[in-house]
C-alpha cells in the first residue's frame, strides 16, 4: 500500500500556516483574526504529529506536544473573545479599522 | 526525591500557594482594600525573602526543570520588581473594585514567567511562555471602561497569539530536524544547514517580538499607553525582563552552534532598535509612550551586549536589568502616582512639576539620568558593561554606533528634566502626597540606583555565576 510521503504533509501545514497569516494580516475583523490565528497553531499540529510519525516513531515527544498546544490555544481564544466582548461594550464594533484611537 | 522536589521548586510553590491564598480570600472573606493591599504586600515580601535562603542546585522532571544559582537570582531580580510594582501601584489599587483579581492574574504572570526561566524544555517553555502572556492580556484591560486600555488589550493578545504561533512553527521545525525537545541534546544537534537557521528564524521572530526588537515593536507603544501605569511597568520591566533572560540561556546553550550566523542578525537588530527607538522618542507627547520608545532603545543597547556571546556578555545583561528594574520602576512610580491622583499623563504636564513637587521631581530626575547612563548612577554601569561585552567580538562599528546613540539619547531625557526644573507652566501639577507604600517603593529604587553601580561586589557576584556560558 502507497504511503503519502512526509513532504506532501508539510506542504499542506507550510501552506496552511501562510494562509492564517494572510489572513491575519489583511481581514479587518476582529473574530476572524482570531480564526486565522488558530490555523496558524493548527498547522503547527500538523507538522508536530507527521514529524513524530514519520521521523521520530519511537517516541511520542510530538503527539504531546499537540495536546498542549490544543490546551493553549483553547485558553488563548477564552481570553481573547472576554476582551473582545468588552471592547465591543466600549467602542460598539469589533472592527480594528473602527477601534482605533491610538495613533503614530 | 520527594524533598527534592519542594527544595528545588519553591519559588514556583510558593507563588502557587500565594495565589490560592488570594483566590479562597477573594471568595469567602469581605476584606476592605486597604487591608488586601496590606496582606498582598506582605506576602510578596515573604515571597521575596523565602527566594533567597535553602536554594540548591539540580534537576527534575528528566531535564525538564533546571535549578542553579543564576537562576535563583533572575527569579529574585522578577520578584523583587513585582513587589515594588505592587508597592506603587496601591495609590491606583485602592479605588479599584477588583484588587485581588488584579494579584492573581499578576502572580499567574510571575509563575509562568518562572517557569520559562528554569526551563530545560521547550514544551515547559512553550506553556510558561503562554502563562507569563495571557494572564497579562487581561491585566492590560484592568481599567473595564476606559476605550484606550481595552483597544491596548486587544492588540496585546492578536500580536502575541501571533508571535506565539512563529515560536511554535520554529519550535516544530527544530523538532523535525533533530528529533528532542531537550536543551542540553539539542545544543549537541544542532550543526547549521537551511533547515535549522529557517528554523532559528522564527524563534528569534516570536522572542523578538516579545522584547519588542524593531521589525516587531509595532504593538509596544500603543499597549504601553493604553494600559494602566503598573501594568505598563509590569510590561516594560518584569515582563520583558524574563524573555531577555531566557533568550539569553536558549542563544547562548542550544544555538552556540550557528553562534556566526546569528550574530550578524544580531548586529542588524541591535542598530535598527537603537535608532528607531531614540528617533521615535524625540516625536512623543505622551509620557507613557515615550518611556515605551526608550525601553525599545533600552533593548537594542541590551542586544549589543549579547552579541558579545561571552560569560562578560550573560553576566552584563542581568546586572543591566537589575538595574532597569530601579532605574525604569523609579521612573514609573513617580508617573503612577501622578496619573492616579491627577489624570495627567502627557510630557507639557510636567512642565514647572519641580516648583510643586521637589521630592518626586528629584526621584524623576535621578531615574531619567539613569536611564541616559549618567556616570554616578547605575545605569552608566550597566551600559558600560553592555558595550564591553559588545566589544569582545572586535565589531567596534557596532559598539561606536551604540556609544553615539546613547548621546542622542541624552537630548530627550534632559529635555525632560529641563521641563521638569526650567519650564514655567500656568497649571502645574498641584502638590501631592506622597502615600507611605510609594514613598517606600521610591526609596528602594533609589538607593537601588545608587547603590548597585557603585557596590563592585554586585557585578562581580553575577559574573562568578554565569560561568556556564
Amino acid at each position: 500500500m502507497n504511503e503519502i510521503p512526509l513532504t506532501h504533509i508539510l506542504f499542506l501545514s507550510t501552506a496552511l500556516f501562510f494562509i492564517g497569516m494572510y489572513g491575519l494580516f489583511t481581514r479587518r475583523n476582529l473574530i476572524t483574526m482570531l480564526m486565522a490565528i488558530e490555523l496558524m497553531l493548527n498547522s503547527v499540529n500538523i507538522n508536530f504529529v507527521a514529524f513524530n510519525k514519520y521521523l521520530y516513531p519511537d517516541k511520542l515527544n510530538g503527539v504531546f506536544f499537540t495536546l498542549f498546544i490544543i490546551a493553549v490555544a483553547a485558553a488563548e481564544a477564552a481570553v481573547a473573545i472576554a476582551i473582545f466582548i468588552n471592547l465591543y461594550r466600549n467602542h460598539r464594533s469589533i472592527d480594528v479599522e473602527e477601534t482605533e484611537q491610538m495613533r503614530y | 526525591m520527594m524533598s527534592d522536589f519542594f527544595i528545588l521548586m519553591k519559588q514556583e510553590l510558593v507563588i502557587t500557594v500565594i495565589i490560592f491564598i488570594l483566590l479562597l480570600l477573594k471568595i469567602g472573606a469581605d476584606l476592605s482594600n486597604e487591608k488586601m493591599l496590606q496582606l498582598a504586600n506582605a506576602l510578596l515580601l515573604l515571597n521575596l525573602v523565602l527566594g533567597f535562603i535553602g536554594n540548591r542546585p539540580g534537576v527534575l522532571f528528566n531535564e525538564m526543570f533546571l535549578a542553579n544559582p543564576l537562576v535563583v537570582l533572575e527569579k529574585n531580580i522578577l520578584s523583587l520588581g513585582t513587589l515594588i510594582i505592587s508597592l506603587q501601584s496601591s495609590a491606583w489599587l485602592k479605588k479599584h473594585d477588583h484588587v485581588p483579581e488584579f494579584y492573581i492574574l499578576l502572580l499567574c504572570t510571575l509563575l509562568g514567567m518562572f517557569f520559562m526561566i528554569s526551563s530545560g524544555n521547550l514544551l515547559i517553555f512553550y506553556v510558561g511562555l503562554e502563562l507569563s502572556s495571557i494572564p497579562l492580556a487581561a491585566m492590560a484591560n484592568f481599567d473595564l471602561g476606559r476605550k484606550r486600555s481595552s483597544e491596548a488589550a486587544m492588540k496585546f493578545i492578536i500580536s502575541s497569539a501571533f508571535a506565539s504561533g512563529l515560536l511554535l512553527f520554529g519550535i516544530s521545525l527544530v523538532y523535525g530536524a533533530t528529533g528532542t525537545l531537550t536543551f542540553s541534546e539539542l545544543g549537541a544537534l544542532i550543526a547549521g544547514g537551511p533547515l535549522q537557521t529557517f528554523a532559528f528564524v522564527l524563534l528569534l521572530a516570536g522572542f523578538a517580538f516579545k522584547i519588542s526588537v524593531v521589525p516587531f515593536h509595532l504593538w509596544t507603544a500603543d499597549v504601553y499607553e493604553g494600559a494602566p501605569v503598573a501594568v505598563t511597568s509590569w510590561l516594560s520591566v518584569v515582563s520583558k525582563g524574563s524573555v531577555l533572560f531566557v533568550f539569553v540561556s536558549v542563544l547562548y546553550t542550544v544555538f552556540k552552534p550557528i553562534a556566526g550566523s546569528w550574530y550578524n542578525m544580531l548586529f542588524v537588530l541591535s542598530v535598527l532598535t537603537i535608532l528607531t527607538g531614540n528617533l521615535f522618542a524625540i516625536r512623543q507627547h505622551n509620557i507613557k509612550r515615550f518611556l515605551a520608545f526608550s525601553s525599545i532603545a533600552q533593548i537594542g543597547f541590551i542586544l549589543v551586549g549579547i552579541t558579545g556571546s561571552s560569560q562578560l556578555a550573560a553576566a552584563s545583561v542581568v546586572y543591566f536589568v537589575l538595574i532597569y528594574v530601579f532605574s525604569n520602576l523609579a521612573a514609573f512610580g513617580v508617573i503612577a502616582l501622578v496619573s492616579a491622583v491627577t489624570g495627567r499623563e502627557q510630557l507639557n504636564d510636567y512642565r514647572g512639576f519641580y516648583r510643586t513637587n521637589p521630592v518626586l521631581s528629584w526621584v524623576l530626575t535621578i531615574a531619567l539620568f539613569s536611564l541616559a547612563g549618567v556616570p554616578p548612577t547605575a545605569g552608566f554601569f550597566g551600559k558600560f558593561f553592555l558595550l564591553l561585552a559588545g566589544a569582545g567580538k572586535g565589531n567596534y562599528i557596532l559598539v561606536t554606533i551604540a556609544a553615539l546613540n546613547m548621546i542622542l539619547s541624552f537630548y530627550y531625557y534632559l529635555r525632560l528634566v529641563k521641563a521638569i526644573f526650567m519650564d514655567v507652566n500656568e497649571q502645574p501639577i498641584e502638590q501631592l502626597s506622597i502615600p507611605a507604600y510609594s514613598k517606600l517603593a521610591l526609596f528602594i529604587c533609589i538607593t537601588g540606583i545608587i547603590v548597585t553601580g557603585l557596590a563592585g561586589y554586585v557585578y562581580d557576584y553575577i559574573h562568578s555565576l554565569s560561568s556556564k556560558f
